[in-house]
């Protein structure tokens, strides 16, 4: 028998009762459905979060005071380390290969213009920020290249805090006070929003020797270091660890690279993905019983149409083959119907809450269509064995 | 063309054993006209069913053309069904939902035969049975005397040596039961070998040859003695 003609007669089946099949079809389409938007929402955050990440660029290395058990976005600080200086620092950047670093304190600590006041973030820092954190100046310019032990106190502002502070003003050359300390106003960063619920415009930088002395420590928080496009993650972090270890005597920071990050915070999200692709599947599962269901009804009403077909000429796999077909094509076709729910569904949620990211891959597409099938052949193989089974004349006698 | 050896068949009915067939021989030469008669019960579909492969006898001897069929296995036994034996049943057996041409089509499909010739053979086979208006038509469209021809149509669109009917006139009335008779009568005169069950003695006398049955044996048989073939 040719597939095609297996494909016809299944076809007919299931048409011949169509709301019985439109309903057990609905129940895949649901699942479908189900499944192709929640995994469409899971890789839609995926992505997002991932672009915000990357979008300080890839080739970074975070080196952070401390020694954390396994790869951690930043270690524990642990008593007797070694403070990370700001001639750690100077060290890095003079490796081959390196851009440039940027030393990182960071506090909390009112600002003062006049009589406006506001609690903000102080970010001390060096010089190569809008190189390494992709950052732009909008008004003026960034901190100078100042011996960063004795920094002037300069300060650039976030946008937000100029505008809190200046209003429609002209901030630069002006003076402000930071914790108690005068600082001169040097630039104004361009916006660069909201990174993961963090407000990188509601902060100051200011050098990261003043913020030292600012926060009272002896020790940055961490090291960020650019390394040249092309090069091995692996091998700078390497080079980086050596040199640490020969300038504190003993290997006592977390080196973590960009690359690192963003394979375990991709792993997260992915399982992040499944899980709630898995939350779907439940709702396929109750179609599959559904199409279990239905098949086994179908095979009890056709007996005596199994028993004609053996009559007729077919044999035991033919007979499985054709309520297994059949089974397969009502999945199928609920699939169908479940992917055009599913991804008009995901368009629909993107369109009206452009907050809530969604994208579908079509590759999801096409699983979602194969699990639909996949489900409709495991839902199919019970009954059409027993219709296989059947003794012929006994099926016959049936009708 | 057909050879049964002392062919036993036993069922089981709750705790109780049914001998549907005890020692039964029977011969029957290609391009035989044959019908087996008997009262109800007596045993004649459960030797129509193994003789058309579909039941399998407990005890005895099979040959059909000269081959043995007792131990065939299940595809075996369906190929052979599918292109040497062709079945009428007193119900009919139409699928509902299948016009009259596709249900001709079936066992052309099952065999695996292209579209095309497919076509143009159903397109014969009903032409040949005055049912070529009624294509299009679904069983329940039709009349029984029309499904029954639909039936043969399809029971013979393989061409094949055997016909098995049983009590094929036996929903019918007088005037189409008339017309399946002849039309059956016909594909004999063609050379087929026609196997009938009925308890019409009427139908029955119309037969070149006729088996009596009673209790699962044969008690007479008209044609026994030229049965060497
Ligand atoms: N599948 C079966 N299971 C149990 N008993 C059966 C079965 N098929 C036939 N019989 C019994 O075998 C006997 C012969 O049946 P059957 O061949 O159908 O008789 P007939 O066709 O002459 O009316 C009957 O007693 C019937 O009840
Ligand atoms: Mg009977």
């Amino acid at each position: 028998m040719f597939l095609r003609d297996a494909v016809t007669l299944s076809l007919q089946a299931v048409f011949s009762h169509r709301l019985r099949s439109f309903l057990t079809a609905l129940g895949i389409a649901v699942g479908i459905a189900a499944v192709v938007l929640l995994t469409s929402l899971g890789e839609g955050i995926h992505r997002y979060v991932l672009s915000e990440f990357t979008q300080f660029g890839t080739n970074l290395i975070g080196i952070t005071p401390g020694r954390a058990t396994t790869t951690g976005f930043s270690g524990g600080v642990i008593s007797n380390v070694r403070p990370l200086t700001i001639a750690d620092a100077m060290a890095l950047e003079r490796l081959p290969r390196v851009i440039a670093t940027v030393p990182v304190v960071q506090g909390n600590a009112a600002v003062k213009y006049g009589s406006r006041s506001r609690r903000t973030f102080v970010f001390g820092v060096g010089p190569a920020v809008p190189v390494v954190w992709r950052m732009e100046v909008s008004q003026g310019r960034f901190l100078p290249a100042d011996d960063p032990r004795v920094a002037r106190p300069f300060v650039v502002l976030g946008s937000k805090v100029k505008d809190e502070l200046f209003g429609s003003e002209n901030p630069l050359g002006r003076a402000i006070r930071i914790g108690g300390e005068q600082f001169r106003v040097l630039g104004v960063m361009t916006s660069k929003g909201q990174l993961l619920g963090f407000d990188l415009d509601d902060a100051v930088f200011i050098p990261a020797g003043r913020a030292l002395a600012l926060f009272n420590r002896d020790s940055l928080m961490q090291i960020d270091l650019l390394f040249a496009e092309g090069s091995n993650s692996e091998e700078v972090a390497r080079r980086v660890r050596q040199l640490l270890i020969e300038r504190h005597g003993d290997e006592d920071v977390t080196i973590v690279t960009q690359d690192q990050m963003l394979e375990v915070l991709g792993s997260v999200l992915n399982i992040l993905t499944l899980a709630v692709g898995a939350l779907g599947g439940i709702s396929l599962l109750v179609g599959g019983v559904g199409i279990l269901t239905i098949m086994t009804i179908a095979v009890h009403e056709r007996t005596g149409e199994i028993g004609l077909l053996r009559a007729l000429g077919a044999d035991r796999r033919q007979i499985l083959a054709l309520f297994i077909g059949e089974a397969v094509v009502l999945a199928s076709l609920g699939g169908i119907a479940g992917l055009a729910i599913g991804t008009g569904g995901a368009w629909l949620l993107g369109v009206l809450v452009p907050a809530l990211p969604t994208y579908t891959p079509w590759r999801y597409v096409v699983a979602a269509e194969l699990l639909a099938a996949t489900i409709g052949l495991l839902a199919g193989v019970l009954p059409a064995r027993h219709a296989a089974r059947l003794d012929p004349v006994e099926a016959l006698r049936a009708e | 063309m057909i050879h049964l050896e002392v062919i036993e068949r036993v069922f089981q009915v709750g705790d109780e054993w049914v001998h549907a067939l005890r020692q039964v021989s029977l011969h029957v030469a290609r391009g035989e006209y044959l019908s087996i008669m008997g009262p109800s019960g007596s045993g004649k579909s459960t030797l129509l069913n193994i003789i058309g492969l579909l039941d399998r006898p407990d005890k005895g001897s099979y040959r059909l053309e000269d081959r043995d069929i007792t131990d065939l296995s299940d595809r075996q036994q369906a190929a052979l069904r599918r292109h040497k034996i062709g079945f009428i049943f007193q119900f009919f057996h139409l699928i509902p939902r299948l016009t009259a041409a596709e249900n001709v089509e079936l066992p052309l499909t099952l065999a695996g035969i292209v579209p095309a010739e497919r076509k143009q053979r159903v397109a014969v086979a009903l032409e040949r049975l005055g049912l070529a208006d009624r294509a299009r038509h679904r069983p329940d469209q039709l009349s029984g005397g029309q499904r029954q021809r639909v039936a043969i149509a399809r029971a013979t669109i393989m061409r094949p040596a055997l016909v098995l009917a049983d009590e094929p006139t036996g929903n019918l009335d007088r005037a189409s039961g008339q017309d399946v008779i002849d039309t059956i009568e016909a594909l004999n005169g063609e050379g087929i070998t026609v196997v009938m069950v009925t308890h019409d003695p009427e139908l029955g006398r119309r037969t070149r040859r006729q088996v009596q049955m009673m209790d699962g044996r044969i008690v007479q048989d008209t044609g026994a003695a030229h049965d060497t073939r």
